[in-house]
This record gives C-alpha cells, structure tokens and sequence, in this order.
C-alpha cells in the first residue's frame, strides 16, 4: 500500500481512502461485498449493480483510538443515496450509539438522491440526519470529509451541515443544489456549469473554508485529511441549544454581511482578504496562511 | 380525489377557539391553544421554495419555542406545516451556504425533539428535495393530508437523467413505488406515518398522533410493512449487529 501522504483523496476509491486513511490493517467491514447488498431497485431500470451498493462502512482505529467509518464511492452512481447505501450509513450511525467509538467519520463522495430510488434516498437522508443528531447529542463528534470527485451534494450537503465538523480540501465540493441542476431549472445565464473557476468559487473548499462553511481546510492527501481528522475529534461542539444559537447568529451574520455579493471574490474582499482574485491559484500551504487570517472561518457554531 | 385543504382551513380546524399563525413570504410562524397547553406552528405555504433566508426565519422560530419551554418548563408541540416548492435554486443561495442554513432548520427541529417537544410534520400539497428534508421529514412523525404530493423530482426530469421514455416510466411508477412521485409512495417507503381524515377534526387527529408516537425512528420498518422500503430496515439492522459483534 503506497503511504498515507502519497495518495491523492481526490483520486482513490472509498476502499482505499479507507484502507490509508485508518492505521494499517484496523479496518473491518460490516456488511461488505461479500454478502452482495445489493440494489434491489436497479434492475428494474436495466443498471448495473455493485456488491456495496457504492458505500464502505466499518470499523477501525484511528491513531489507536476505535472510530466507526462510512466512505462513499463517487465511481458508483456518483455515490449517490439509494435504499441499501443509505441504509448502511444509517445502521452505522445507529451502531454509534451502541458502541460508542471515539468517533463516527463520513468520507463523502456523492451527487445527492440516486432518482431511480429517489423515495428511499430521500428517507434514508432524513434518518441519517435525526441518526447524527442522537449521535452528537450522546457526545461522539461526527465528523465529515469532503473531497471527492463527485463532492457533497443535494441530501449530501445536507447530513454534510449536519455533522459537528468538517473538513474539505481544494477539490471538495458542498452544496445543495448543483451547477448543473441550477442551469437546468433557471438558464446559463443564473449559472453556467461549465465555468469551473465559477464552481470553485461559488461551492468549493476554498470558499467554504474562509466563509466558515467547513471547520479545515486540507492538502488532497489522505494524510492530510487523517491529520485534519484527528484535531477535529478533539474539538467537536456540542449538540445543544448553545451551538445552535450561535450557529443561528452566524448564519444571520454571513447573510447580512455577504447577501448582495454575487461572487466568491467579492465575500473574500470582505473578509479582508488582500488580493482575492488570487485565492484560487493560492497553494494549499499559501492559502492556510490566508485562512489562518479570517476570525470568521473559525467558530464552534455548526 | 377530494380538494386539497387551504392552510386556513387546516388551521381553524387544529384551533377551534382562534390563533395567532401568520404567513409572511410564504413562510408560517404562529401558535395558538392546543390540549390545555399551546402548539407552536412553522411551516412553507403557497408553493414557496425555501433559501437561505427563509430557513433561518423558521430556524429562529423553533429555537424560540425551546428557550419558551426551557423557562415556561413546558415544551410545546410543534407542527411542521408544508406546502412548499423544493429549495431555492441559485447561485446566491449556494454562495450563501444553503446546506449550512437548511441543515441549521432541521437540526433545530431535532434538537427539539430530543428535549422533549413533540414534533409532527403535516405536508398538505407539494414539497420536495432539500426543502422537505430540512423541514417536515426532520420531525418525529410526519403526517400528510390527502391531496398532498410530496416527490424528489418529477417524473419529466427522472426522464431526463435516467435517458428513459416518459411512457415507459409512467408503466414502471404504477408497480414501484420506490422512485414515482406521490403521496401513496412516501407513505409506502415510510417517510408518512399517517395519512389524516380532512373530513374530522385536526385537533383530535394530531392530539392522537401526539400521543402515540414512536419511540425512535421507524421509517425504516414501515417502509418494510408496507413494501415501498423491502430491505434498508434488514440492512440497517445486519450493520448494527456486526458492529456489535467482535
């Protein structure tokens, strides 16, 4: 297996995000390909299946310590929810409240609802969110990394604002509706999917790191991503009236702040960054720096 | 099929003897008395689709209704009212963190449910997508009225992701209730618990409701019974037992 720093999050299947991600040899699979889970819906629409249904959850150690892990595969269906995949992450945050791990880590991967089984992702959406929500309130922070091809997504980036911290990298993405589905339902000219630097800016890591929108900013490594994990557990906020107000007037805050920007750029200006057109060329260890300068992107309020 | 009940019509039946529900921009805040306490209602009316804006008015709204139950020590029902678009699709509400501000409201509901408000949803035309998960599929039960057509995406547009004939997916929705549109298939996947009489009175139906609700969440076991859900309860539970086991 190639080392931890080597591997690019952004290119690796679930199965070896995982396998890196976790100390060597931890991981045990619950539910895996070999009990073939699959979709029962698919064939109905003529798909092909998977023996995982396009989602790994597990066990393993993390630094020594027991954590529970779900990792989606953005290859399969665009890691999207149907009614198997959904319902491992569901019995996984389920599991947590049982046996109590050190924490519960979502690598997530996904567009959002798979359609041809748009009722049970959905459901299994809402279920996942109520699951989080006990399971932060007994005191397991659950944690959520994002930086996979397919991003975080409609229901995605819903469980994603869900989680008591998140970290994403450059290439990460989260957002409920996406370029695609914006275009589709109000024209090129509200959103034109094909202007990648305008996703970037609009949806990916780098805007949602300085806007407070993801609690890390990472390197595309599974290194990084480990280590960013790792502090995160230690500082995860609690789940109680506290956060949440203060999550209300940080909210409040950004729209009343940023509300009439139209751009990524023009929020970072206000932040007080110093030359925002150049936040998208940054690199990673440049743009830490620039991170590490705006009071907003910090906060216990999620 | 009978016309759908209006908002007002729904509330005079849940408050015989008045209440002070509004709808402003679409959006529902009000309370009025309910089985000898009060019953707080928010909600989307008229078709509205729900941005940033919009959730943190309902957000600000519930988290209202638990600082009243912490200092009255008594925690009020709270009725999740929906007739909404699905979310606001734009590019500004995306730049503004649409998932944060969505994922805000629905976890104000849950943590109003954990403290021991009752929270019931009530779709009572359409909701979709992000707007019905951060709103009336975040409370412990949801209940529908007749009428209500709830979906993730219509038909047409499954079509064009999916690359399948209208006609032919039409044919498949009438067997399968996993991905069609409509009330009767979130009922059977689990997602409504109770579809509610409009000809009886609402008080006495979600009092009832209210009283009898579940332990924990059993979406997942309706949908079973029920068949519009055959196998994430089984898979959810095999991953439960495995991770205990060792």
């Amino acid at each position: 297996m190639a080392a931890a720093d080597a591997v690019s999050w952004y290119e690796a299947s679930a199965r070896q995000r995982v396998a890196a991600f976790l100390d060597a040899d931890s991981f045990e699979e619950f539910v895996g390909p070999t009990e073939r889970a699959m979709s029962p819906h698919l064939p109905l629409f003529e798909l092909p299946r998977a023996f995982d249904d396009g989602i790994v959850v597990g066990r393993g150690r993390l630094d020594g310590r027991p954590v529970l892990v779900a990792a989606q595969e953005g290859r399969f269906m665009g890691g999207a929810f149907g009614e198997v995949h959904g319902a491992k992450l569901v019995g996984l945050l389920r599991a947590a409240l049982d046996v109590k791990p050190s924490a519960v880590l979502i690598l997530f991967d996904t567009g959002g609802v798979r359609l041809q089984e748009a009722n049970a992702g959905e459901t299994a959406i809402a279920e996942a969110m109520r699951a989080i929500a006990e399971v932060r309130a007994a005191g397991i922070p659950v944690i959520g990394l994002i930086g996979g091809r397919a991003g975080a997504y409609g229901g995605g980036g819903l469980i994603a604002g869900t989680c008591a911290r998140l970290a994403v990298s450059e290439g990460g993405r989260i957002s409920v509706s996406g370029p695609e589905v914006i275009e589709t339902n109000r024209g090129a000219e509200e959103f034109d999917s094909r202007d990648r630097a305008l996703v970037w800016r609009t949806m990916g890591g780098k805007h949602r790191r300085l806007t407070g929108g993801a609690d890390a900013y990472v390197a595309d490594t599974v290194a990084a991503f480990r280590e960013a994990a790792l502090d995160l557990i230690g500082r995860a906020p609690a789940f109680d009236r506290a956060t949440l107000e203060a999550e209300q007037a940080r909210l409040e805050a950004r729209i009343a702040r940023f509300g009439d920007c139209r751009d990524g750029a023009e929020i970072w200006a206000r932040l007080g960054v110093n030359d925002p057109d150049a936040v998208p060329a940054l690199t990673d260890a440049a743009f830490l720096e620039t991170a590490a300068g705006v009071p907003e992107a910090s906060h216990d309020a999620r | 099929m009978p016309g759908k009940m209006t908002l007002d019509q729904i509330l005079a039946s849940l408050f015989p003897a008045g209440h002070s529900v509004g709808v402003t921009e679409g959006l529902i805040i009000g309370e009025g008395p309910f089985g000898g306490g009060r019953l707080v209602v928010v909600g989307i009316d008229g078709d509205t689709p729900l941005g940033v804006e919009g959730a943190l008015v309902l957000s600000r709204a519930v988290l209202d209704a638990i600082k009243a139950g912490e200092s009255a020590g008594a925690l009020a029902p709270i009725l999740v009212a929906v007739d909404s678009d699905s979310q606001r699709m734009s590019r500004r509400d995306e730049l503004l963190g649409l998932y944060e501000c969505l994922a805000h409201l629905a976890k104000t509901l849950l943590l109003a449910d954990r403290l021991g408000h009752p929270t019931v949803g009530l779709i009572y035309g359409h909701s979709a997508a992000g707007a019905f998960i951060a709103t009336a599929l975040a409370t412990r039960v949801l209940a529908a009225l007749p009428g209500a057509h709830p979906s993730v995406m219509d038909l047409p547009s499954v079509a064009r992701v999916t690359k399948l004939p209208l006609d032919r997916l039409e044919a498949m929705a009438a067997s399968t209730p996993v991905f069609a549109p409509g009330l009767d298939n979130m009922v059977a996947t689990g997602a409504v618990h109770a579809v509610l009489d409009p000809t009886q009175p609402l008080d006495a139906q979600l009092s009832a409701l209210i009283a009898d609700l579940p332990a924990g969440d059993i979406r997942d076991r309706l949908g079973r019974e029920r068949g519009g859900r055959p196998v994430a309860q089984a898979i959810a539970e095999r991953v439960v037992r495995q991770a205990r086991g060792g």
